[in-house]
């Protein structure tokens, strides 16, 4: 199996896979419900100006949620 | 309009004419559409209970037989996580007492972006409601080379499918004959609960039959929601569960918890992996190249690091500058309109008393009121076109950093530049603010933005700083701008303060949806400002006209001999009194009665200090403002304490700037902020830490100042 980064340290512009998405917490089962979850490929977007928080590409759709949250979420890098 | 209106239509009509909800994601267009649909035809409430806006319309058949739609505050799932949405979840199951269960639904979802937006239908569908789906903005989805099969969908999902573009009228004609069909299919909805939970959910279920007297499909669909949502069961306007049920619940959390399943998540991406079956099925590309799109090179610019400030900067100035001069021009218009009407009815009553009642307590009073209307017309416009072309989502990406250092996030931003110009838009405008507490502390520490009433204030009290002299233009602008911040610091320190003692919680969650750029609606965000004008003038407007009278009273009785000079007349009435008994507790701060006397009429508005004073040292006023202030400012100068000293030496004008910077000294903020919070607890408490800390702060400079330093 491939490396594993979290979703806070991906590069703009990179595009990766979920593997590893926290089960327990109301903000990562709104992210879950909002179509984010183990399975789902994304792109990091941008980061906001002053560095938190981030946007990713997901489902087709443009979604932001902070660092706090997304140094949780593992991917595996396409 | 009242809250307690019930919503049910008139029960003769009720088997002719059903009761439609309307749901859908955030920004899938549902406003647009109930807009489309209703036109005027509108009312806006509140439920009670909670400050969730309440809309419902009516439409007509192509028969022109009325129908009933509720519009539902937008949610992504049922599992709610604001008051908003817990309004829409408890609507559709039949949970509150002031709102029926509708008879069918309207789902409307964002065709471009269908797969996420198919999760809440998912839900819906597990009601076993009939259901319209109404596929939105079509035609941005082809333009976008999405090839959407809406028969199939139909044919798979078994009910109405329908292909719109509301805000160009597309599709609406179809989606009227589907409101106006007297039957509608049920969904054959058909999905896989993951063999874990199967059991647990036909549980749960029969206990929701038996136990919680729940209709068997919304008995599953609770039980299904229960297992996704801990808290659906504890929010307001939902009866609390069965002891059964409840025992049910945790012995099946505490053997999935031993053996390691997670059943919220594993629910959650069962839905999505029918619905990713249900999508690949139905939705084909047209080959349209991935690139980037329209609004992802506007964002470029937008949330640029250098670019993204500049434009964030010029559009906050033009809407803090319309706010704070535009308004100027109506506000004038107002204000000598209700002058000249106060004089009118004054010629046509007889002298006395009713005759003042009406002219100074209640013409004034309404004055008031409608003061306010040009600034939150403004504001209103302008977070509408933030709003509506998908800017405001940005201006929050980018503040939120800033905002979260204070507890805060960056929706919060938008009501506090606000209430620069006056707190009673900005209060309003936290209704964008989605959490709950994150809402109440920004309301509760709008307040301290110095607003445009606190200006004529400080610049009479910065004239009467330097007796004898213009006062150079640099100090000037220095100690503007020291109020300014000791404002702005006051705010943010207490919503600190706030967010880690009394309103503590959960860190505010940033999770949000960032739309694509669209061109605003003009209809909807004109509609958007009206309602919001008029809400203000019915809800608050009641409260300030109660109290401006009230404040009438205390400044005009008991009244005085014929003779009697203004002068003498207020410092004999009430309000002259309580001046008189409020100087031990504002001497500390180095104020006499009469300033005490112009600390209580500032509740008007706090410009009327100005005002106030000019009465209490006899300066008449003429048409030239600056010229008015100049002999206000002479005056004051030389007024004398009983000793011969000076009443206002540079250190007490500063210090009494100061307290116009923290204290809250303002009936209409104070009724606003009862309407948006529902409570008389709020406001209150507003106005104690508020009024207590610059009593506090203000002590500590007067007694430093004076006794210490020798001012």
């Amino acid at each position: 199996m491939a490396e594993l980064i979290t979703l806070s340290s991906l590069a703009v512009g990179a595009s990766a896979v979920v593997r590893e998405f926290p089960k327990q917490g109301v903000a990562f089962l709104r992210l879950r419900e909002m179509g984010l979850l183990p399975g789902t490929s994304l792109t990091l977007i941008r980061t906001a100006p002053l560095g938190d928080p981030i946007e990713i590409k997901v489902r087709g759709y443009n979604l932001t949620l902070r660092k706090s949250e997304a140094d949780f979420i593992r991917v595996e890098l396409k | 309009m009242s809250n307690a209106a019930p919503t049910k239509p008139a029960a003769a009509s009720r088997a002719s004419a059903p009761v439609y909800a309307l749901v859908g994601n955030p920004n899938c267009g549902k406003s647009t559409l109930f807009n489309a649909l209703t036109g005027l035809k509108q009312k806006v409430g509140n439920y009670p209970g909670v400050t969730v806006e309440r809309k419902i319309g009516t439409t007509y058949t192509q028969h022109g037989q009325p129908l009933t739609l509720i519009d539902l505050p937008g949610t992504y799932s049922l599992a709610a996580r604001s008051p908003d949405e817990a309004v829409t979840r408890d609507v559709l199951l039949g949970r509150r007492a002031d709102t029926a269960m509708p008879d069918r639904i309207v789902c409307v979802v964002d065709a471009t972006n269908l797969e996420r937006n198919l999760y809440l239908v998912h839900q819906i569908l597990d009601l076993g409601r009939p259901v319209i789906l109404v596929l939105n903005m079509m035609d941005v989805a082809e333009d976008a080379g999405l090839k959407i099969h809406t028969s199939r969908l139909e044919h798979t999902l078994g009910i109405p499918v329908i292909a719109c573009a509301a805000s160009s009228g597309r599709g609406l004609i179809d989606l009227k004959l589907a409101l106006s069909r007297s039957d509608l299919p049920l969904s054959r909805h058909a999905w896989d609960v993951p063999a874990a939970i199967a059991p647990a959910v036909s549980e749960l279920q029969a206990s929701l039959q038996d136990n919680d007297k729940k209709p068997p499909l919304i008995a599953r669909a609770e039980a299904l929601l229960l297992l996704t949502d801990p808290d659906s069961v504890r929010v307001a306007g939902s009866t609390p569960l069965a002891a059964r049920t409840r025992e049910i619940l945790t012995s099946w959390e505490t053997r999935w918890s031993a053996e390691g399943t997670d059943w919220a998540a594993a629910l959650v991406n069962a839905r999505y992996d029918h619905i990713g079956r249900l999508t690949a099925d139905i939705v084909g590309s047209s080959g349209a190249p991935a690139g980037p799109s329209v609004s992802d090179r506007i964002d470029a610019w937008v949330t640029h690091p250098v670019w993204g400030w500049v434009i964030f900067g010029v559009l906050m100035g033009a809407m803090f500058l319309s706010i704070f001069t535009l308004a100027g021009i109506p506000m004038e218009w107002i204000d000598s309109g209700m002058g000249a009407l106060g004089a009118w009815v004054g010629t046509l009553l007889p002298e006395g008393d009713f005759r003042d009642l009406v002219t100074e307590g209640a013409i004034a009073g309404v004055g008031g009121i409608i003061i306010f209307l040009p600034q939150i017309l403004i504001l209103f416009l302008f977070i509408g076109l933030l709003e509506s072309t998908g800017y405001m989502a940005r201006a929050a990406f980018i503040m939120d950093r800033l905002m979260s250092k204070v507890g805060l996030n960056g929706r919060s931003f938008i009501p506090l530049l606000g209430s620069y110009a006056c707190a009673i838009p900005g209060i309003m405008a936290a209704r964008t603010i989605e959490q709950p507490k994150d809402r109440l502390v920004t309301i509760l520490v709008a307040p301290f933005m110095s607003c445009s009433a606190r200006l004529p204030v400080y610049l009479l009290l910065i004239a009467a700083l330097v007796p004898n002299q213009q006062v150079p233009v640099g100090l000037k602008i220095g100690i503007m701008l020291l109020m300014y911040a000791l404002g702005t610091f006051g705010a943010f320190g207490f919503a600190w303060l706030f967010k880690k003692t009394l309103l503590r919680g959960a860190p505010p969650l940033m999770i949000m949806e960032l739309p694509p750029y669209r061109l605003p609606r003009m209809r909807d965000v004109l509609m958007q400002m009206l309602e919001r004008g008029g809400i203000f003038v019915k809800r608050a407007g009641t409260i300030i006209l109660g109290l401006s009278i009230i404040l009438w009273f205390l400044v005009t009785y008991p009244k005085s001999p014929e003779g009697t000079s203004k002068q003498d007349a207020l410092a004999h009435s009430i309000a002259g009194r309580a001046g008189h008994a409020l100087e031990p507790t504002i001497a500390p701060l180095g104020f006499d009665w009469r300033i005490g006397i112009g600390l209580i009429q500032s509740f008007a508005a706090r410009e009327v200090f100005n005002s106030s004073m000019g009465v209490i040292f006899a300066v008449e006023s003429t048409d030239d403002e600056e010229a008015d202030r100049m002999h206000l400012r002479d005056a004051l100068v030389a007024a004398k304490r009983p000793d011969g000293s000076a009443l206002f030496t540079p250190l007490i004008a500063l210090n009494l700037m100061v307290f116009y910077v923290f204290a809250m000294q303002c009936i209409s903020t104070i009724a606003v902020v009862k309407r948006e919070t529902n409570s008389w607890r709020w406001p209150l408490f507003q106005l104690g830490y508020m009024t207590g800390f610059a009593w506090l702060f203000c002590l500590v400079i007067y007694q430093v100042g004076h006794h210490v330093l020798g001012y």
